[in-house]
């Protein structure tokens, strides 16, 4: 038999990096401070997880300006978008496999 | 730590933040509410400015033609209207955002993020494009289509803008329109569709998304 635990992505069982990937699926571009706030985290939590996405190819990072200010924004890429699918549709199996 | 967490319990969060971080659900009941008894005060003023406006008049047809061509007697009712209008829609705009604002400070979620954005761009391209139609059909002299201009133009902004705020919004969308379709070959009854879709559709929805969402708190 199969361990239904293989499939999951260890890169999302840090919660904050599902909750980036979870906003990222729903949202084509979100910035990093709006990022902070609907994750309640603090800037340099916040970067390393993102640091790691981006080093995994998961999210692609922009950085622009907003007048003086850097505004960095982030979006999902073709790789993420597809990991993200796997490792829920992977959590699902576990569900239906304990029934 | 983090990989003890149970699956369920895990896709249940990823839903919630999906559905976060891409809605406004900060929408209170109380807005619907207040905007529904605003409509139905409105409604009421307008019918009254309508019935004495019928009572100096004998027989003649009531709605039709230019606005240019209208005896001073009809053309001073309509700019009466046009301003009972605009007081109900304003009343009801504050009101309903009032509520909404107070819910969102409690909820601790920002008034102007981009959900809010969205939201607010959705709603208003199709109310502003329908306002214009109701406009031009005004000037051309059919009065007959204003009021099912409005529930119309307005039930196809709230279907739109269902996919930004909470889902319910749609089937008040969806009443509207049915309401609005009807009310096109309903001549003569245009203000109590426009009461029934605006008053009472309102505070129906209102009631029910207090009672879903905002009653325990």
């Amino acid at each position: 038999m199969k361990n239904p635990i293989e499939n999951l992505n260890k890169i999302f069982d840090s919660r904050i990096r599902m909750g980036v990937m979870s906003i990222l699926i729903v949202n084509e571009e979100v910035s990093f401070n709006d990022l902070k706030q609907m994750l309640d985290v603090t800037d340099g939590n916040l970067a390393s997880h993102m640091v790691n996405l981006e080093e995994n190819g998961y999210i692609k990072v922009h950085k622009g300006f907003i007048g003086r200010k850097t505004n960095t924004t982030y979006s999902i890429t073709r790789a993420g978008e597809k990991a993200f699918k796997d490792h829920i549709e992977a959590l699902e199996n576990m569900i239906k496999g304990m029934k | 730590m983090d990989s003890q967490h149970p699956p369920l319990e895990t896709l249940q969060d990823i839903k919630r933040i999906m559905e976060r971080s891409s809605r406004f659900i900060s929408l209170s009941g109380w807005s619907g509410i207040s905007a529904g008894i605003c409509a139905l005060v409105g409604a009421w003023v307008a019918h009254d400015r309508i019935t004495g406006y019928l009572h100096t008049r004998r027989g003649g047809s009531f709605y039709r033609g230019e606005v240019s061509t209208l005896s001073p007697n009809t053309q001073s009712l309509f700019q009466d209207l046009i301003v009972i209008a605009a007081i109900t829609f304003i009343t009801a705009f504050v009101s309903a955002f009032l509520f909404t604002w107070i819910r969102s400070k409690r909820n601790g979620t920002p008034m102007w993020d981009r959900t809010v954005q969205r939201l607010f761009w959705n709603t208003v391209l199709p109310m502003t494009v329908g306002g214009l139609v109701i406009i031009r059909a005004m000037q051309l002299g059919y009065f007959e289509f204003v009021a099912p201009g409005c529930l119309i133009f307005y039930g196809l902004a709230l279907v739109n803008a269902s996919k930004y705020t909470l889902g319910e919004v749609r089937y008040l969308g969806y009443g509207q329109l049915i309401l609005g379709i009807i009310n096109m070959w309903v001549s003569g009854g245009g203000l109590y569709f426009w009461a029934v879709g605006f008053g009472v559709l309102h505070i129906i929805y209102g009631a029910l998304m207090w009672w879903k969402y905002e009653r325990k708190s």
